[in-house]
């Protein structure tokens, strides 16, 4: 691999989001929530949103980068991007992408958004109700002609096919999901963006709780809202006279490792989060150990996903999941690692994982609603299992 | 003799499986109206694949057959479904649905529903066998699966 040179000559500069709501609750239109997060980050950064010259975003984002450039009177428009595929795999890739072409000299202020309004357009966690499927769907291809008529239709229920065969190899128990699912539900109870703020979760609530698709219950899925979230980056040089302590991007990875994308569950490596190429390749990028990350945000469409996150990002031995996957250790201040500082997307709000890059920014900043004392480094791990293709970030102060 | 129902494991309404138009997977499908299992085998290099591909993956050529296989495979993993994610599944769950990985094949794994008990416990790779579950008035037939 060729030398990574893009470390620490970007930032993160300003982080923007709209008000969070519960699915198909939000009062304005899906393309109006994405310019409001990019206007409040500029705003955050403290710069003119005229100074954005560039677009990035994930997962075929409905609101196109130069519908937005018109809307906001954009004088310039010099990049814009799209990660390939859908599904929440792509979050950091787009951080990545918008920090390779500022230290390329493309643009110089680029922001990565992503808006989602389920309650205005379809539900991710709903099967469409097609008459007929031939091979895999595009951009899917977990849903198949190979598998749709068994009524395998969901995320919920490919992510738990997965989960359980890792489950079943290491001889994990439910309470590691559960661990997930409360320190998400945890975190929320002090940020009052959260959509669950003011609804803790027991442990008895989360037995009790109706199961989705077996190991998870309603409480390890994530929920389906409407919001928008972006941050803006800029050069390292530009980002030490703005407003807040730059938070530098260290690393980014991005890609799958060896046929991971085909269909009818033929993943090679299939008990697996996709990072195993990944994750150590940011490492590398970064030139950092696991043990250097002071706190992380795991991409959570259910609570499967951080449990081999957390394995496959170097943080436990996959036989020490049960022993490592505990509340005390997985939440802030004091754990072993605090995960979704802010709820993320099984509490705060399912902005397709974004949230979580706003996040790992006010930990480094030291302004999150559940601080970890002294954070210099934050792990984003965007959506894990994602056959389109997977990435990982990492940000310092 | 191969095994086989008409009796669907999950009510009608969910999306019939089509050949795709480039003709890719015909020979899968012509299999299981014969009641036979097959999987795409390049002639070539004798690599099995699943999903279908245009090409093989291992030598990339484009002469690819089906073999037959035995229809005996392990339950890599399963999974009980009970929330209804479509119309059509409403008075459906909880109901039970498996990857199969098939030793006869290269290991490449199939999809289909457990049949039996849907609050069974089945063990991780226990054996199974295919059954054929015809859906005579749509013309198309599923591979499904049951424990040995």
């Amino acid at each position: 691999m060729s030398e990574y040179n893009v470390r620490d000559k970007t930032a993160i500069v300003g982080i923007g989001e709209t008000k969070y709501y519960k699915r198909g609750q939000a009062p304005v239109p899906e393309f109006l929530l994405a310019c409001e997060a990019i206007t409040k980050a500029a705003e955050d950064a403290g710069i003119s949103v005229k100074d954005i010259d560039g677009f990035s975003s994930y997962s075929n984002d409905r609101n196109e980068a130069t519908r937005i450039a018109a809307a906001l009177d954009l004088p310039e428009v010099r990049l814009s991007m799209m990660v390939w595929g859908g599904g929440g795999g792509g979050v950091a890739a787009a951080v990545g992408n918008a920090a390779a072409a500022i230290a390329a000299g493309y643009a110089n202020y680029v922001v990565v958004f992503r808006a989602l309004a389920q309650g205005q357009y379809g539900r991710f966690g709903q099967g469409a109700p097609i008459a007929t499927i031939a091979g895999a769907a595009p951009g899917y291809s977990n849903l198949s002609a190979y598998s749709a008529p068994y009524g395998l239709l969901a995320p919920a229920h490919w992510i738990a096919l997965r989960t359980r065969r890792f489950m079943y190899e290491h001889k994990v128990r439910q309470d590691a999901l559960a661990a997930i699912a409360m320190a998400s539900y945890h975190h929320a109870q002090s940020n009052p963006r959260a959509i669950m703020y003011g609804r803790p979760l027991t442990r008895q609530a989360y037995d009790n709780s109706r199961w989705i698709a077996e190991p998870f219950h309603l409480f390890d899925c994530c929920m389906e809202n409407d919001g928008a979230a972006a941050v803006i980056l800029t050069s390292a040089e530009r980002a030490r006279d703005l407003k807040h302590k730059p938070a530098y991007i260290m690393a980014a990875a991005q890609g799958s490792g060896y046929r991971t994308d085909v269909a009818a569950e033929n993943s090679v490596d299939y008990p697996s989060a996709n990072y195993k190429t990944v994750a150590p390749r940011l490492y590398q990028m970064a030139g950092i150990a696991p043990s250097d990350v002071d706190v992380a945000q795991f991409y959570e469409h259910f609570s499967g996903g951080p449990l081999m996150c957390i394995v496959e990002h170097g943080f436990c031995h996959p036989d020490e999941v049960n022993e490592f996957c505990t509340f005390e250790n997985l939440t802030a201040p004091a754990g072993r690692l605090p995960i979704n500082t802010s709820g993320g997307n099984l509490a705060e709000c399912y902005v397709h994982g974004m949230e979580l890059v706003n996040e790992a920014v006010r930990q480094v900043r030291g302004t999150s609603t559940a601080q970890v004392p002294e954070a210099k480094i934050a792990l984003v791990v965007s959506g894990p299992l994602v056959p389109r293709g997977v990435s990982n970030l990492l940000v310092h102060s | 003799m191969p095994q086989t129902t008409t009796k669907s494991y999950l009510p009608p309404g969910l999306a019939i499986p089509l050949p795709t138009p480039d003709g890719m997977d015909k020979g899968f499908y012509d299999g299981l109206k014969r009641h036979e299992l097959t999987v795409q085998r390049c002639n070539r290099c004798h690599t099995f694949q699943f999903a279908p591909e245009l090409i093989c993956h291992k030598c990339q050529s484009p002469d690819l057959g089906w073999h037959k296989v035995s229809g005996r495979g392990r339950l890599y993993s399963w999974i009980r479904i009970w929330n209804a994610v479509h119309p059509a599944l409403k008075e459906a769950c909880p109901y039970i649905v498996a990857v199969v990985e098939l030793p006869d094949a290269g290991g490449v794994r199939m999809v289909g529903n457990l049949l039996g008990d849907p609050m069974q416990d089945a063990p991780f790779d226990a054996e199974v066998q295919a059954v054929f579950e015809d859906h005579p008035d749509q013309g198309f037939t599923l591979v499904q699966w049951r424990l040995v």
